[in-house]
């Protein structure tokens, strides 16, 4: 009897020993090996991957808290970030009207994923687009750090592009949507020691207290070349530059031009400006009256 | 963003061999001759040119958060399948061009001999799709970046062949003899190539 | 250890080590050595992915079919690198936001690969394993050197901790910024196998050209003068 081991075939022996005893070139092994592989690993990848995806996306949203928190300066030891977060609102703001909207949920919407999605998109010419970031959504997320009734902070998350990378951050100013009380990048792919700088604490220390607008409310703020002291004249709508990163900067002063200008959140800083101005004229003249 | 700078970015400012160290092994081993590292430059290119447009396609439309609405799945998140998809893609186009130049081009298949299947495994291809996807860009972005970063690393592998070339009759320090001495000048060609970072058109 | 183990577990740190000899799987390692506690996790997840690729590989050996063997062995690779990347973004989510596309990029590193196709299709499945770790090992001694000095020279400090004081924090040491570029990682392992082959000169490759025999003018134009 002869045995024909050709890669269609199946021998006696491979009969009687199974499905593992076929020859490796076999057609029906080959397929079976493949199949068998594919339900193997595809059950072992898509497992982890479900099993894991509620701690990634928890992780994701407590890191997007942690910085928030940081730039506002809000930290305690003893308390865990969600319950710092409780003094924290998340609004959105319509960008073009600057007005709070409902339109979609606060606490789940995204800006930056919004606006690559057509239903959100509002794309920028180049002429606006200074920070180079391609497109906005056309709701925006703001953060506002609650003092009892009043806000004692607002947050507005800021991104533009620098030397290599678009850096993200957040931005966070004083009740009177003037003065900046802090600013942090938390993703950015700038030179390390140099551009890299955005994430050092003492430079963004610097920027508390800065003006971003000056008296007619366009947005002046930017980075200068050669170091700023408090003799420097206009000091509080200048922040030193980053040594040896003169592109970085560039794109940090673009980015804040950007994002509180009228393109973007300026309408909404506008409506507060506007709204603290009447406030304190108001009370001036009570007090005059006195 | 403009897709000439897209381009100048892949080929000078963010060269895949030079300032993300991709397809080093390949690129080291290979780059004794100018014709040979010629040759593999233009197979990486073309291989680039073709698999990250068509892996922006799959993640856009099979892989991404809300990819699958058009097949009634809008909740489905398949992006923790991208790595082996795109693998897959690659390995399954090398081999396709294996077999094309085998029939149509006989010549420049056996110039390429064992480097072709090599293709597949280069870090430089799967990055440049990874970068894609991180990046986040569109059907033609994704084309122009394919093809400018298959252009910066030919250029790259082939001027190091040429760098080699010259080095060959050269007093190298023992220590440093072959390997070592490669390395360093990559170094070298690295720093050189900083000086296009900070070019925006 | 029996010795064929521990030669799988020992050799490929220094005598056979895949990057410094076999110019194997140094593209993912360079981006990421700018900081140690990076370079750390990246060594971690590719002794894990080179160890259990060799063993599962080796498992099934003898059951793959030679027409698809390359494209076995990448899935196999492939599918422990999805599974690690998603551990590292579940229970590391710093560390993997910097680490970003370079876990990926595990599977197309040469030593995994290589190991795959070298070792594991030929060998038992602990001795793959124990050769998985080794070379694994290998890659890290390296990977560490390397983000050593450059986050040493670079930063000033070591796994965060500041050691040597930067002018902007106040102190004297003026970082050295080249060394967080990428220049500075080749140059750095050129220097490292040069150190090596220093102390094992069987490593030495030999030229390709060599001067067979040099001549000095002064001692031709005597020769030639006195013809």
């Amino acid at each position: 009897m002869t045995m024909k081991n050709s890669k269609f075939s199946i021998s006696n022996r491979s009969r009687q020993g199974g499905f593992f005893h076929l020859p490796n070139d076999n057609m029906v092994k080959t397929i079976g090996v493949a199949t068998l592989l594919c339900l193997v690993c595809s059950i072992i990848v898509s497992g982890a991957a479900i099993v894991l995806k509620p701690q990634q996306v928890a992780n994701k949203l407590l890191d997007k808290k942690k910085n928030i928190l940081l730039v506002a300066g809000i930290s305690d030891e003893t308390k865990t970030v969600a319950e710092l977060f409780t003094q924290v609102e998340a609004r959105i703001v319509n960008m073009s009207t600057g007005e709070f909207t409902d339109a979609v949920d606060a606490v789940t919407f995204d800006q930056r994923k919004a606006a690559n999605d057509a239903e959100y998109r509002v794309a920028l010419d180049k002429s606006q687009d200074i920070a180079s970031v391609g497109a906005i959504s056309k709701y925006g997320n703001v953060y506002l750090v609650r003092d009892g009734d009043d806000v004692s902070k607002i947050i507005l998350p800021i991104s533009g592009y620098g030397l290599w990378s678009t850096m993200y951050g957040f931005i966070a100013l004083e009740s009177d949507a003037r003065t900046v009380s802090g600013i942090t990048f938390y993703e950015h792919a700038e030179t390390p020691g140099l551009g890299g700088e955005i994430d050092n604490k003492k430079w963004q220390a610097s920027w508390d207290g800065k003006q971003i607008v000056d008296s007619q409310g366009k947005p002046v703020l930017s980075l200068v070349k050669g170091g700023v002291t408090q003799n420097t004249p206009d000091a509080e709508y200048k922040v030193d530059g980053l040594a040896g990163a003169t592109l970085t900067s560039n794109g940090v002063s673009n980015l804040i031009k950007f994002w509180m200008g009228e393109d973007a959140f300026g309408p909404y800083l506008e409506r507060v400006r506007s709204a603290t101005d009447q406030v304190s004229a108001v009370t001036s003249i009570n007090s005059e009256k006195g | 963003m403009d897709l000439l700078s897209l381009a100048v970015k892949a080929i000078f400012i963010e060269n895949l061999a030079l300032s993300f160290f991709l397809g080093m092994c390949t690129f080291l081993a290979v780059s004794k001759k100018i014709e040979t590292a010629f040759g593999l430059g233009c197979a990486v290119f073309v291989v680039l040119a073709i698999t990250v447009p068509i892996n922006n396609l799959i993640y856009q439309n099979l892989l991404q958060e809300g990819a699958l609405a058009w097949a009634g799945l809008p909740e489905v998140d398949l992006s923790f399948l991208g790595l082996i998809s795109y693998i897959g893609v690659i390995a399954a186009l090398v081999q396709i061009l294996e077999m094309f130049l085998d029939r149509f081009v006989p010549a420049l298949y056996s110039a390429l001999g064992i480097f072709l299947p090599l293709i597949t495994v280069n870090c430089a291809i799967l990055g440049a799709s990874l970068f894609m996807v991180e990046r986040d860009y569109t059907f033609t972005q994704s084309l122009v970046y394919g093809a400018g970063s298959g252009i910066g690393w030919a250029m790259a592998i082939v001027a190091l062949a040429g760098i080699r070339e010259k080095l060959k009759y050269s007093d190298v320090p023992d220590g440093l003899e072959g390997l070592g001495i490669t390395f360093i000048t990559v170094g070298l060609m690295a720093l050189g190539f900083l000086a296009f970072s900070g070019i925006q058109l | 250890m029996p010795s064929e183990a521990r030669k799988a577990l020992f050799e490929p740190l220094v005598a056979n080590n895949p990057v410094a000899l076999q110019i194997l799987g140094i593209c993912s390692a360079l981006a990421v050595t700018t900081q140690l506690s990076a370079s750390l996790i990246m060594c971690l997840a590719l002794i894990s992915v080179t160890a259990f690729s060799n063993l599962f590989i080796s498992l099934v050996r003898n059951h793959i079919p030679s027409s698809i063997r390359i494209i076995v062995q990448m899935t196999i690779i492939a599918s422990l690198v999805i599974v690690v990347d998603q551990v590292l973004k579940a229970y590391a989510y710093g560390i993997s936001k910097q680490l970003a596309v370079f876990v990926g990029l595990i599977i197309t590193n040469c030593i995994v690969m290589g190991r795959a196709e070298a070792y594991a299709m030929k060998n038992g499945p602990w001795n793959s394993f124990l050769d998985g770790i080794g070379n694994g090992l290998g890659y890290s001694l390296i990977l560490i050197i390397v983000a050593t000095v450059r986050e040493l020279f670079g930063s000033g400090s070591i796994l965060g901790y500041q050691i040597l004081s930067p002018v902007s924090d106040g102190g004297w040491y003026i970082p050295n910024g080249l060394m967080l570029l990428a220049p500075s990682a080749f140059i750095i392992i050129g220097l490292t196998i040069w150190a090596i082959r220093a102390f094992y000169p069987e490593q030495v490759e030999k030229p390709d050209f060599e001067i067979q025999h040099a001549h000095n003018t002064a001692e031709h134009a005597k020769a030639g003068g006195a013809r």
